[in-house]
């Protein structure tokens, strides 16, 4: 991986054997990390997808070739390929194709909320009760295993229940039934790390717990974290698609395509496409974060890569 | 987990007696037991006290006057302070009373009581087609790791992992029922064959078997076979990936180079002396799949309007049946609970070092 090429600057520096800098070490991480990631060429096709979703619903408006709430009665449950819907038309003559690029921009959001919430509840759980150990740890893990002895799926569908069918709802119910495996994995680590020596020379210069537990605990954590929630993505993923399948997540007429799975099960004996092309975009991207994870869970963890 | 954890701290103290120190575990898993138990009563509590549907006007009506309003408020048990209205609802609950379902006007236990056989049946089938698949796949790709036959296997395991169950259920019902008709329909039986063999057990496979019907145990065969293949299949993701894994273990220790330096065919050097040490290990990932494979068939019932829990629950969902959500729910926590109790334990009485 660390093969030396006489090509010119920068790729001199990124592989430069001492660092000279915080920044330069962390910028050589980062490229063996990208070379890693390139040689792998499964984890590589899932990075590929996840971009292609990021580009997709950025340039929404740009990709879809028309309105995703445009109806046309006229030309409803067209076939793909005729009268101008590549994926066919839907049960209201809505092209299927604008609605999954558009849909593509629900999906980022679930993933990003969730991603932003659920993790970093589960570090900050996780690294407190493993850091101050004692029967504040016993506590927290006490509740952390109550929510992980829950089924996911069913908790979410009752706490959407009480608090209302809608995409904030399903966001917030995926968000709490997914934290405890975060905050599980953030107290192994932290027990790990707890008792090293450079723990207790920060301890001895005199920094406080919360010092210790953000800027010298978290770092540590997070490559664990980040490896587990590419792998969850997926899951989160369906969970949502699920919901929104149920009539619980999203509400219509959002391109939502768990909800564009449901619409098109009517038709589905007849019209196959409906139900059959949301599915397959929920199909591809989770797939992408699946690969990403498998991949990344190599890079990131050398144990595991000889084995 | 936690439980293996805690036997091993208390053998490191190594207690006085051999039976003070299996009373010790046996309490210390019984308490966390309960302890796990009690918290999630305590969630679903919760979830019962933020909704917005007004448990009075549920009972009384739209039309009710304010008397009878505040005597049917009192009568809930709404008046008491929140705490004692939670030990209400537990003692509702251990005495068996989860309330009666708005929508079928009967208790909810005795919904969940006819239900219940239906999921059984489904998850015990696909968790028997996902070891039948799972474990030799596992072994396999153990055994080719990192050549085309692991990556294969592999692949088809992330497949299973990103495919929503729903669209697939879909996709089998158009493709094996729709178009090729080689499966029944959605539902348990062809519906001129409902309610002829008597229910002994509640699920018709056995049912059917126990009168001896022939033509209703293929027609549920039928039924059966396409959500069972679909939920075995994610089981088979699961069992494959961790049985790889254990393989992979066992396949570098000693003990296999000295058999295969014995001379031992490699056939028995790897299905007789690898995959029985990974036997162990691996019953607790069945137990933890079929206790998923339990609560992840929602969607699965939904779509082939299998009348299962998860269907059950759905239908309660949609028409605000609150009753009949949160007594399903408790009801899928406890077997969740009682399936990882069960898988500690059958670790504890395979595997002869945690004694």
């Amino acid at each position: 991986m660390t093969e030396k090429t006489e090509t010119g600057g920068l790729k001199a520096w990124l592989n430069a054997d001492v660092p000279t800098s915080p920044s330069h070490a962390k910028a050589i991480q980062a490229y063996l990390g990208w070379l890693k990631l390139v040689a792998n060429p499964l984890a590589f096709l899932g990075f590929l997808i996840l971009v292609a979703l990021v580009l997709c619903a950025a340039f929404a408006p740009y990709i879809a070739p028309a309105d995703p709430l445009a109806q046309n009665l006229a030309e409803r449950l067209s076939p793909p390929g005729s009268g101008g819907y590549l994926l066919g038309s839907d049960e209201l003559g809505r092209d299927i194709f604008s609605r999954i690029v558009y849909g593509s921009r629900i999906t980022l959001m679930i993933v990003t909320l969730v991603a932003l919430t659920a993790p970093v509840f589960g570090l900050l759980v996780g690294t407190f009760a493993g850091y101050m150990g004692g029967w504040i740890d016993e506590a927290l893990m006490r509740i952390t295993d109550i929510f992980l002895a829950f089924p996911k799926l069913v908790l979410a569908l009752a706490f959407v229940a009480a608090l209302g069918a809608g995409i904030e709802n399903a966001i917030l119910a995926i968000a709490i039934t997914s934290w405890p495996a975060y905050a599980r994995i953030a107290r192994a680590e932290t027990l790990t790390i707890r008792n090293s020596d450079f723990i207790s020379a920060v301890r001895l210069q005199g920094a406080g717990t919360l010092h210790i537990i953000v800027r010298h605990i978290w770092p540590l954590c997070l490559s664990s974290i980040v490896v587990r929630m590419t792998l969850d993505m997926a899951g989160i993923i369906l969970t949502a698609a699920g919901l929104g399948f149920l009539g619980l997540g999203a509400q219509p007429p959002m391109p939502e395509w768990g909800a564009m799975i449901s619409a098109g099960r009517k038709f589905i004996l007849d019209q196959w496409w409906v139900a059959t092309m949301p599915g397959l975009a929920i199909f591809i991207v989770s797939l992408g974060f699946n690969l990403l994870g498998d991949g990344l869970r190599d890079i990131l963890d050398p144990k595991k890569s000889k084995s | 987990m936690t439980s293996v954890d805690t036997t091993q701290g208390v053998r490191r103290r190594k207690a006085a007696s051999p039976f003070l120190r299996v009373a010790k575990r046996i309490g210390a898993s019984l308490f966390s037991v309960i302890a796990t138990l009690f918290g999630l009563l305590f969630v679903t509590f919760l979830i019962a006290r933020v909704m917005p549907i007004d448990p009075v006007l549920a009972v009384v009506g739209e039309r009710a006057s304010n008397e009878i309003y505040e005597a049917a408020y009192k009568q809930l048990g709404l008046d008491q302070p929140f705490i004692v209205q939670f030990f209400y609802y537990v003692r509702d609950v251990v005495t068996g009373n989860f309330g009666m379902s708005n929508l079928t006007a009967r208790p909810v236990l005795d919904d969940i009581a006819r239900v219940f056989p239906a999921t059984l049946e489904l998850a015990t089938l696909a968790t028997i087609i996902g070891v039948l698949f799972g474990i030799p796949a596992g072994v396999v790709s153990a055994v080719y790791e990192g050549r085309w036959p692991d990556q294969v296997i592999r692949f088809i395991g992330l497949f299973g992992y990103s495919m929503p169950i729903f669209w697939i259920g879909l996709i089998g019902l158009m493709v094996f029922y729709g178009k090729l008709g080689w499966v029944g329909g959605p539902g348990r039986l062809d519906i001129f064959y409902e309610d002829i063999i008597p229910s002994v057990t509640g699920m018709i496979l056995v049912d059917s078997l126990i009168a001896r019907d022939w033509t209703i145990f293929w027609n549920a065969v039928s039924h059966i076979i396409l959500p069972a293949s679909i939920l075995g299949y994610y089981s088979l993701a699961y069992i494959s990936r961790m049985t790889r894994s254990f393989m992979l273990e066992q396949l570098g220790q000693e003990y296999i180079t000295t058999a295969r330096v014995k001379g031992l065919s490699e056939t028995k050097v790897i299905w007789r002396h690898a995959l029985g040490n990974v036997m162990i290990p691996l019953i607790t990932v069945i137990v933890l799949s079929y206790a998923s494979l339990l609560e992840g068939s929602v969607l699965t019932e939904v779509i082939f309007a299998w009348p299962g829990l998860g269907n059950y629950i759905t239908n309660a969902l949609l028409s605000a049946d609150m009753n009949a959500v949160l007594g399903g729910t408790v009801i899928v926590g406890l077997v969740f609970v009682g399936l990882n109790l069960l898988s500690d334990f059958l670790y504890k009485i395979v595997d002869p070092r945690s004694r």
